[in-house]
């Protein structure tokens, strides 16, 4: 009896861990591909599926840094990080400089209607740029910002702000009234207690607020592929897709820029991903 | 219980009443004084668009002139009787609908897992995470190299395993190719519910699942009948979310098919990039995209009843 009770939780256990692993490989079976992809000899790479005994999942050549060369001496793949950094640095200044006070509003200052305000905000975030891509084309031809990175960095704030005033209100609630208060009592006025007293405090909220913002910023396709046309203002996600492709036998290079931009952006990403999903489940799951 | 005692003994000291009331007279003006920026910039440049985005779709805009012509119900007249746009929106449906069911199956059981102590628990939930968190445009390159016509690495290895010996054309066939694009979503969105399942489920609180198992109820049981009702409301929040970002996505299908072959996998947005954009006629752009904003009114509906029932009970 205690025999088959035990071969029973072994099997258990089995089946939790290859559940675990199995849907672990679905979700890194592509970045496996991209890392294989980005390190192979042109030879390795362009062998039809149709041959049995070259087995693509391995290097059957020495790997090599050929497409990484390729990537950085001749393609615009540097400009495009460099333009990624410049839009995302602006974005991250607008949105900070408009999302911190609004949330330090919406959390202490405003109250039922500010809560109100609050989800309206945030419901803006859900009007997607696939609807407004048509009309800000116009308003860009309007401005005269076709084919400039400052239509981007005037666009992008329209998902970061909404995002972020949410994401830093929930963040500012967490924070105890009383120090605040008690930094007032001392003296402060409410805005010096703000800034003394509760942005340190809120010095993690306000590193999540930016890095979801460049985030956000980076995974954006659709404006940029309305807005911008000429290869050397692309940014990384319009650039490698788009214009990396003019070659048929060109996917060393590609798989390179891909693996290069996005590791890195994952990496840093689940340093922040509860504080994201608090912000997105808030009212969803009480506290 | 140190410190309040303190707090206690200072606060009759102060006269409450007196400047509660005045500082709460300037605090509302405080209040609306920070939050007009941000507001002023989501009402500008979300609110006018949006307003422009309906007015243009009854119009002959085009791009390359600002003229603005007002032409009524015409593109939408002519669109409902085009077959390609019917065929376009029952893809949204499909891609939309098929993936969400697909991606709510696969992440309960990765959340059930999650939640289970095992070794190697924290690489596992990062890895799990990297679909979501990499730009999708780049994702889906990978995506368009695994389903290459000839060097596709599944049907590879599909047939070394002796599974299946035909040639698989992931992307010249119609259907093929809508599953290439459903598979692609699911991948991408599954580590996302997972996610947020898995917040909802330590939310719950551990006395409730105890008793269950103490009651005897079995695995099943305690997921449909204790945990999916405690979880509803993430769930819908999972859900809804995924609703949105897959209905309204334009990089999976204009990447990896780009609405082919022979138009079959065209989606609302990519339809719209096509007429709107690429073919220079931005009122009938405006009237297909236009279509998706059913799914984004239910998705706020839904989204603010969750807010009120919230607001409520707490």
């Amino acid at each position: 009896m205690r025999e088959r009770r035990l071969v029973v939780r072994v099997v258990k256990r089995a089946a939790l861990y290859l559940a675990a692993l199995g849907i672990t490989l679905l979700a890194v079976f592509p970045f496996y591909w991209m890392f294989v992809t980005a390190f192979k000899e042109d030879n390795d790479l362009y062998v039809g599926a149709t041959v049995r005994t070259h087995i693509p999942w391995i290097f059957n050549e020495p790997p090599t840094l050929e497409h990484f060369h390729y990537l950085l001496r001749e393609t615009a793949y540097l400009a495009w990080v460099r333009n990624t950094a410049v839009v995302g640095a602006a974005v991250v200044a607008i949105t900070l400089l408009l999302a911190v006070p609004a949330g330090y509003a919406l959390a202490r200052l405003t109250g039922r209607w500010g809560e109100r305000l609050g989800i309206a905000i945030f419901l803006t975030y859900l009007v997607p740029p696939t609807l407004l891509f048509i009309p800000f084309s116009r308003v860009v031809a309007v401005l005269g910002l076709q084919n400039s990175l400052w239509a981007l960095v005037l666009v992008y704030p329209t998902f970061t702000i909404p995002f972020c005033t949410w994401l830093l209100m929930g963040f500012f609630r967490s924070i105890p009234r009383d120090i605040e208060e008690q930094a007032m009592i001392d003296g402060y006025s409410r805005l010096g207690a703000m800034r003394k007293v509760v942005l340190p405090l809120a010095i993690s909220g306000l590193l999540t607020a930016a890095f979801f913002s460049f985030t956000l910023v980076m995974q954006d396709f659709v404006y940029a592929l309305t807005f911008i046309s000429s290869v050397g203002k692309m940014t990384v996600s319009l650039g490698i897709p788009v214009a990396l492709f003019r070659d048929v036998f060109n996917w060393g290079a590609m798989m390179a820029a891909a693996l290069i931009t996005s590791v890195p952006i994952a990496i840093v990403y689940n340093l922040f991903i509860d504080r994201f999903i608090a912000g997105l489940t808030a009212g969803a799951v009480k506290g | 219980m140190a410190l309040p005692k303190g707090v206690q003994a200072v606060a009759p000291a102060v006269p409450a009443v007196f400047t509660r009331a005045t500082l709460a007279d300037r605090e509302a003006a405080l209040g609306r004084l920070l939050l007009a920026p941000a507001a002023l910039y989501v009402v500008v440049l979300v609110g006018i668009p949006f307003v422009l985005a309906i007015l243009l779709s009854f119009s002959g805009a085009r791009s390359g002139s600002l003229a603005f012509d007002w032409v009524g119900l015409r593109h939408f007249r002519a669109i409902i009787a085009d077959p390609q746009f019917l065929l376009t929106l029952r893809n949204t449906l499909i891609f939309t609908v098929a993936s969400q069911v697909l991606v709510m199956i696969l992440a309960t059981t990765a959340a059930n897992i999650l939640e289970a102590a095992f070794v190697g628990k924290r690489a596992v939930r990062m890895l799990l995470l990297l679909p979501w968190a990499v730009p999708v445009s780049l994702a889906t390159m990978a995506w368009a190299w695994i389903f290459d016509s000839t060097f596709s690495v599944i049907n590879w290895t599909l047939r070394a395993l002796g599974i299946f010996q035909g040639w698989i054309y992931w992307l010249g066939d119609p259907e093929l190719a809508m599953l290439a694009i459903i598979i692609i979503h699911v991948w991408r969105m599954f580590p996302f519910a997972t996610v947020i399942l898995l917040a909802g489920m330590t939310a719950i609180p551990l006395e409730i699942r105890e008793a269950a198992v103490i009651d005897g109820a079995s695995f099943w049981r305690r997921l449909f009948q204790v945990n999916l009702p405690l979880l509803l409301p993430v769930v819908t929040v999972a859900v809804l979310f995924g609703v949105v970002f897959t209905s309204t996505d334009l990089s999976v299908v204009y990447l990896l098919t780009r609405g082919g072959p022979y138009n079959s996998t065209h989606v609302l947005s990519s339809l719209a990039f096509q007429r709107g954009i690429l073919g220079g006629d931005l009122g009938e752009g405006a009237a297909i995209a236009l279509f998706l904003l059913p799914v984004l009114v239910f998705a706020a509906i839904l989204l603010l009843r969750m807010a009120r029932r919230a607001e409520v009970g707490g």
